[in-house]
């Protein structure tokens, strides 16, 4: 008798065989991380039933470690798979397989190769699970759903945590969940396709294997659309890993020893930990006594109130949040509940709520803040909409009011500022990878199958808890699994994920040095902070005691209705819509794609029964006031008209195509006039799109490395198809040397991503167009007429060397005069707002990020705001070369520098800086111009981007600065 | 908090009899001996072994966390130690190399500067080793005897690992290996500290000695995986930052093979002269490296013959490492490892060590291109690469790591079994390993 077990990430499969290997018994369950407890049980229960005696074998990504620490033959999961299908599926020549955490692909014909997704994934299992849960479905829920749906729409594939963020605006927007569904299936395909596949074709007999692709039809049948192929979903689908353990298994032993073995190696306790959060009963009392201190005073709300109240009201990602005021902050009511997708007719059953019970009601002002503020404030013609940070420092000034640092741990989000003077001087919001707050220890608590208050209250008293690090989502689940492998209790689990979620907060999203840096008059709110583990751990590591306001997760909606009482006077009318315009009030959403440009934005169209509507996920104002932004405030604007100005003039060489791509960016000026001199017609590919990037994402070799590099890969493939001569890529260490830092590099990835091109991409390889990728400086004008001689003669052998020093002077001379265009229009909008006395931001990136798809709009949001647009390079020569702290070798990164040295000098002028995820570089040069900003009395904002295409975080970050500058300017 | 990052303080003359200096460890072999090398020139100084948990969360703690691992995990190991109170605060200073390349890496003495500000240790000055010019006020002075001596300790190191990375899987006698590993460190630390066992002939004597010494150790050669690692240079050699890869390795039944620190010397060297005949520059530039690598080439060539000599397998003379990029990847990649990592990959290919770890930091940026992005090339050049690239961060856990490592062992192991099937006869000595090695030099010679 065989028997193999499988303890993948989020069940436990095993499958007992007989000698002519026929299944005896077959399990799959979900082991809800009780991995050594399930395994344990398992091999008694079989033990019991068929033989005393098995030859056995372990597999699966959680079964590895306990296999060693058991001495049983461990068989690597995907090894098994291919074992598997061998005997059960001949013939078959690749194989999908989605696991709980994992994916993988095995290719099984022509060469075989195994491919798995990296420490950097998510579009798998869990992912379904944790999107499934923002859906309030189950999963089956979800794919019955998803079968209905109409339209898909773009969801960030690269990791759970980022798809979160893309699907929460949609929801809050009131976008239709079959249509969301289905869209998260999509997701998991590109994600699987772009991650696992990396250029190699899928075709032939492909095998589903795993939970999702057993259980979802519209998964496999997303595989199968965008594959082009009929894929199989084979009899035992997931049991594969288990069988092929078993065929594999050649070691005879007791199971029952084994069990034992399991027991004991559980009860060993071998992981890393922290101090206990409360020493004891005594400590825990006394923590909680002062805490109970921080409360807001409450008068009832009687049925005859008629006193004039403020409604604070905030629409935040996964939840509403309502306050209701009197004219002196008490509060009359509260209410706060999950916002299920659509907060709309939340608030108004609310609102109606409110009428109804006090007839003699007089609402004085209503205030939306939060995610959906827009929304609601269109829908219920409210009476001012703020931004979320200032919401919560209103509030929190109320508890203290020299409150120098306010920390809100949400379900999503995380926000933190620091109060300088009266105003907020710096805010950290998580960005998209790290956003690991409170709705992570929900879902983890659901997925131990706990309540989340049970769950955090076990941890209060936990004598070991667990070192979990300080990382993202999906990075926690594994320590997590492995903690548990190490014989971690739940408790101590419990407890560690609040430390690690603090930890998280202060080292991760605030990156501070020390607690001390970033005040003691501290008030910590958000829902998180009712956990008092959380709570606790947050005291403990910054070594201070804090306030946690008794209203902690309604600071929101309590700070807008406060803001709304300050701006108007208790005899003030509020506009909100009267009961009889409440009581039929209705609301219809509905989605279509602009189309008014090439941007094609998903629109999402909210229609009230005024007939006011409501639009959401435009990137400009075209589709609201039918009118083009003129970008005349908008130097990223003005940079893009440039570029498009460079056309193909025909010539008697032929023709050349150059990617429009990183450097190229900025370079194209010299490369166009260069080959135009030459006699080529010079050929450019296009801004990218979304689809330029996902025909180009089959062969993109590292998934970590940055988007626009990424994208590089699409616009090969556009050029490939245009019947050129060559394209012309050139490798560059070195960038032009602008006399503002100690060396003139280009970054690694900028250097040298034409060899990534040239090794991965098969329309430069042979038969496809003919690829030049050579290694060229720019930086020393005398050689590089030389040298680009000798390597374009290998392709073009009748360039003569006269010719080419022409072209190169030519070359040069448009580069001078282009960048004297840009500094020249830059100086003429940094006048005319002056003139018109509006804020000019410098928004600090590399050439690239003005290409609409990398910045995703985000200088036109910038604009709409009221401010003009500037560039670093646009100013950079403002300045000359000075000291930094750090080596400055990099010519983009000087002009940062630069830009940054130059604001602080400009009392108008700020400076937001757009980082690239995944941009290595930058995390040294945003510490750096975060220095050289705060040492010239600046506020710093940084903006991190990736293939992300939500701009509320970003919305959120630019309406806080301009909040801060205001109040500054007013101070 | 108002700090003050550009008046650090300099590490003077004076310093080399009051100051002691701390070592960070990123080959524990090669290491060793360099510190030798900075004791015989006058330095106090002591290689940091401490490891654990605090060491990343200092890191983490005190630099930008999206840095690159190596300089979470150097600058943890130095804050950690200062923290322990084993050293005088006041006469104590760190020494950290700087590249001056275009990668992140350059920076790394910039960024520990500043954590030690914030970490309350401003007086501690910081050396800085480089051969780029770079940091004159705080630089190492080199001379040309203490060049010689480094070289030396480079190339005995990285033999030693070499010679017990062939031994220890295959050895009778468990520990037989290691104990002559020790042996020999000591013995050549004892020389430095002499003053001799550095010239070219001592060292071809030693050489042969080593490699016959460790001829000796007994041992059943039986077919095993052969695994190779490359990648980024502290990930690839320090324990602490790939967490402990190798022992891992040769837990799992694997012969390891490490291609040496001296390569990224020559490296470095190839690539002045290779930037000057790129885009210009004078003609000492253009040769100057070539005359170095002459140099460097006598004391490599006694080792290669030394190791073959006794039988065991010696990595390609660097010229000849140099062509094996052609076709791949252009010598111009110079950041981080550049061509030299790809180079590696396809040196180990075909000398027989076709599996692979392709080690990085989480996020590196010149792996993107000369690791991950040329693995497909190579695959489709040597067939039976098996190349699995692995990440390495504060937060990426080693069950992960190590469930992919065993997938590549997995593939290894099935196409090893073939391999022995369709042999027939179990290669039962080392003789026809080396005759195949050999083989391969040929061919790749050609």
């Amino acid at each position: 008798m065989k028997v193999g077990l499988d303890v993948g990430s989020t069940t436990i499969k095993c499958v007992v065989l007989d000698d002519a290997d026929h299944i005896l018994y077959s399990t799959y369950e979900r082991h809800f991380s009780h991995i050594l407890e399930k395994s344990e049980e398992l091999l008694r229960r079989v033990a019991k039933q068929y033989a005393p005696e098995a030859r056995l074998a372990i597999s699966g990504s959680a079964g590895m470690g306990m296999a060693e620490s058991v001495q049983v033959p461990f068989v690597q999961e995907v090894y098994a798979t291919r074992v598997a299908a061998g005997r059960l599926a001949p013939g078959t020549d690749c194989i999908i397989e989605l696991g709980g955490e994992d994916a993988k692909i095995l290719f099984l014909t022509n060469g075989v190769e195994v491919r798995m997704n990296g420490s950097c994934a998510g579009g798998t299992g869990a992912f379904i699970d944790q999107m499934a849960t923002l859906l309030k479905m189950t999963a089956d829920e979800m794919d019955a759903a998803a079968q209905t749906a109409e339209k898909t729409y773009t969801i960030a594939s690269r990791c759970g945590v980022f798809a979160k963020s893309d699907i929460q605006p949609l929801i809050n927007q009131g976008a239709k969940a079959a249509d969301i569904a289905a869209s998260i299936y999509q997701a998991v395909v590109n994600q699987t396709i772009a991650g696992l596949a990396q250029g190699r074709p899928i075709h032939g007999k492909v095998l589903y294997l795993g939970g999702p692709l057993t259980f979802s039809r519209c998964l496999r049948e997303s595989f199968d659309r965008t594959l082009g192929v009929q894929g199989v979903r084979p009899e035992n689908s997931l049991l594969f890993v288990a069988l092929g353990a078993a065929y594999f298994a050649d070691q005879e032993f007791d199971l029952k020893e084994v069990a034992d073995r399991l027991q004991s190696h559980g009860a060993s306790e071998t992981y890393r930990s922290h101090p206990p959060l409360f020493a004891n009963q005594e400590e825990y009392e006394e923590f909680r006594a002062r805490h109970a201190k921080a409360t807001v005073p409450r008068v009832p709300f009687t049925a005859n109130y008629d006193g004039p109240v403020h409604i604070g009201i905030d629409s935040g990602s996964t939840t509403v949040k309502l306050a209701v005021i009197d004219q002196d902050a008490r509060l009359l009511f509260t209410d706060y509940q999950p916002n299920l997708g659509n907060p709309v007719p939340l608030i108004r059953d609310v609102l109606q709520k409110l009428y109804d019970e006090h007839p003699k009601l007089h609402v004085a002002s209503v205030t939306t803040t939060g995610y959906g503020e827009d929304l609601a404030k269109n829908a219920f013609h409210t009476d001012y909409g703020v931004v979320e940070t200032v919401a919560h420092f209103t509030a929190a000034k109320y508890f203290l009011p020299d409150v120098d640092f306010i920390i809100d741990i949400g379900g999503q989000d995380m926000k933190c500022f620091k109060i300088e003077q009266g105003a907020i001087s710096d805010i950290f919001l998580n960005e998209a990878c790290s956003s690991g707050c409170g709705s992570f220890l929900q879902t983890f608590a659901q997925a131990l199958g706990r309540d989340i208050k049970d769950f955090a209250k076990l941890g209060l008293f936990a004598k070991r808890p667990v070192d979990l690090g300080s990382r993202c989502t999906v990075f926690m689940n594994s320590s997590v699994k492995q903690a548990q492998k190490d014989g971690a209790t739940l408790d101590n689990i419990s407890a560690g994920l609040s430390i690690s979620v603090v930890k998280n907060a202060i080292y991760k999203v605030i990156r501070a040095a020390s607690p001390e840096e970033l005040g003691r008059k501290i008030v910590v709110q958000g829902g998180t902070f009712y956990n008092e583990a959380v709570l606790r751990a947050f005291e403990k590591e910054m070594g201070v005691e804090v306030i946690r306001p008794d209203i902690a997760g309604l600071m929101g909606a309590y700070g807008a209705a406060l803001y709304g009482k300050g701006k108007a006077g208790a005899d003030h009318v509020s506009t909100l819509l009267d009961r009889e315009a409440l009581r039929s009030f209705s609301q219809e959403t509905r989605s279509e794609v602009c189309g008014r440009c090439g941007n094609n934005c998903q629109l999402t169209i909210n229609t009230f029964s005024d007939g006011a509507t409501f639009i959401s996920g435009n990137r400009c104002d075209r589709p609201i006031t039918g009118q083009a932004d003129t970008g005349e405030r908008n130097l990223y604007e003005y940079k893009r008209k440039l570029i498009q100005g460079y056309k193909p003039v025909p010539g008697k060489r032929g023709k050349i195509g150059i990617p429009l791509v990183l450097n190229m960016w900025e370079l194209l000026p010299f490369w166009h006039a260069f080959f135009t001199k030459l006699g080529f017609a010079v050929y450019h590919s296009p801004f990218s799109s979304r689809s330029l990037y996902i025909q180009g994402q089959g062969t993109i070799p590292s998934d970590t490395v940055c988007f626009p590099a990424k994208l590089a890969h699409g616009h090969i493939q556009f050029l490939s198809k245009l019947g050129l001569d060559a394209i012309f890529y050139p490798c560059m260490s070195y960038n032009i040397d602008e006399g503002l830092g100690d060396n003139h590099y280009n970054c690694p990835v900028v250097a040298y991503y034409p060899e990534v091109i040239a090794g991965n991409c098969p329309e430069v390889h042979e038969g496809g167009t003919p690829f030049i990728y050579d290694y060229v400086g720019l930086h020393r004008p005398k050689d590089f007429a030389k040298k680009i001689y000798e390597i374009l003669r290998r392709t073009f052998p009748d360039l003569t060397r006269e010719e080419v020093r022409e072209a190169a002077d030519a070359g040069y001379a448009e580069y001078a005069s282009h960048m004297a265009q840009i500094r020249a229009e830059g100086e003429r909008i940094i006048q005319q707002a002056r003139a018109e006395g509006r804020r000019i931001i410098v928004l600090a990136g590399r050439p690239y990020h003005v290409d609409p798809e990398i910045n995703h709009g985000i200088d036109t949001l910038i604009t709409q705001f009221g401010a003009a647009v500037v560039t670093e390079d646009s100013v950079s020569n403002r300045v000359e070369k000075f000291p930094t702290t750090v080596l400055n070798q990099w010519t983009y990164h000087s002009r940062l520098y630069a830009a940054a040295k130059y604001c602080c000098s400009q009392p108008d002028m700020d400076l937001v800086q757009l980082v690239s995820f995944g941009c290595g570089v930058d995390a040294i040069t945003t510490d750096e111009t975060r220095e050289i900003l705060h040492n010239g009395g600046k506020l710093y904002t940084q903006l991190k981007i990736d293939e992300i295409t939500n701009l509320g975080a970003v919305r959120i970050r630019l309406r806080s600065l301009f909040a801060a500058l205001d109040e500054q300017k007013e101070a | 908090m108002n700090m003050d990052y550009t008046n650090y303080p300099k590490f003077t003359p004076e310093m080399k009899k009051t100051h002691k200096i701390l070592i960070p460890n990123m080959a524990p072999v090669q290491f060793r001996i360099l510190a030798a090398v900075m004791r015989k020139a006058g330095y106090q100084c002591e290689l940091l072994d401490n490891c654990g948990s605090q060491v990343c969360e200092l890191g983490l703690k005190y630099v930008h966390n999206d840095t690159c691992y190596p300089a979470l995990l150097v600058i943890g190991q130095f804050l950690d130690a200062l923290n322990s109170g084993k050293y005088d605060l006041d006469h104590t200073a760190l020494i950290i190399t700087q590249t001056g390349g275009g990668c992140r890496a350059s920076n790394y003495i910039h960024l520990l500067r500043k954590a030690l500000v914030k970490a309350g240790y401003p007086q501690v000055p910081v050396v800085s080793l480089n051969f780029s010019g770079l940091e004159k006020d705080s630089g190492f002075p080199i001379t040309l005897t203490l060049v010689r001596m480094m070289l030396a300790a480079v190339f005995y190191g990285d033999m030693l690992v070499s010679l017990r990375a062939q031994t220890e899987p295959y050895e009778t006698v468990h520990g037989a290996a290691e104990a002559k590993q020790e042996k020999w460190l000591d013995t050549i630390c004892g020389w430095i500290l002499e003053d001799r066992g550095y010239s070219h002939r001592e060292m071809r004597t030693a050489m042969r000695e080593m490699a016959a010494d460790f001829a000796t150790i007994p041992v059943r050669r039986v077919p095993k995986v052969k695994v190779g690692v490359v990648g980024e240079i502290y990930v690839k050699h320090s324990p602490l930052g790939n967490n402990d890869l190798e022992k891992f390795l040769l837990s799992q039944d694997c012969e390891v093979n490490i291609p040496g620190l001296m390569g990224m010397v020559q490296y470095s060297t190839y690539n002045m002269s290779e930037t000057a005949r790129l885009y210009g520059g004078t003609a000492l530039e253009k040769v100057g490296s070539g005359v170095a690598l002459k140099y460097f080439e006598q004391t490599e060539n006694a080792m290669i013959s030394a190791l073959q000599d006794n039988g065991f397998h010696a990595p390609l003379p660097f010229k000849e490492l140099t062509k094996l990029a052609d076709g791949i990847i252009g010598h111009g990649n110079k950041m981080g490892e550049g061509w030299l990592l790809t180079a590696e990959m396809v040196e180990l290919v075909r000398s027989g060590y076709e599996n692979i770890v392709c080690a990085q930091p989480f996020g590196c940026l010149p792996n993107h291109i000369c690791g991950k992005g040329m693995i497909n090339r190579i695959r489709e050049l040597y067939p039976q690469a098996n190349i699995t690239p692995i990440d390495y961060d504060p937060g990426a856990t080693r069950v992960n790591q190590e469930n992919r490592i065993k997938l590549m062992l997995a593939v290894a192991r099935e196409r090893l079994a073939e391999k022995t099937a369709a042999e027939k006869k179990p290669a039962p000595e080392p003789a026809p390993r080396l005759r195949k090695d050999t083989a391969a030099r040929k061919e790749a010679l050609a």
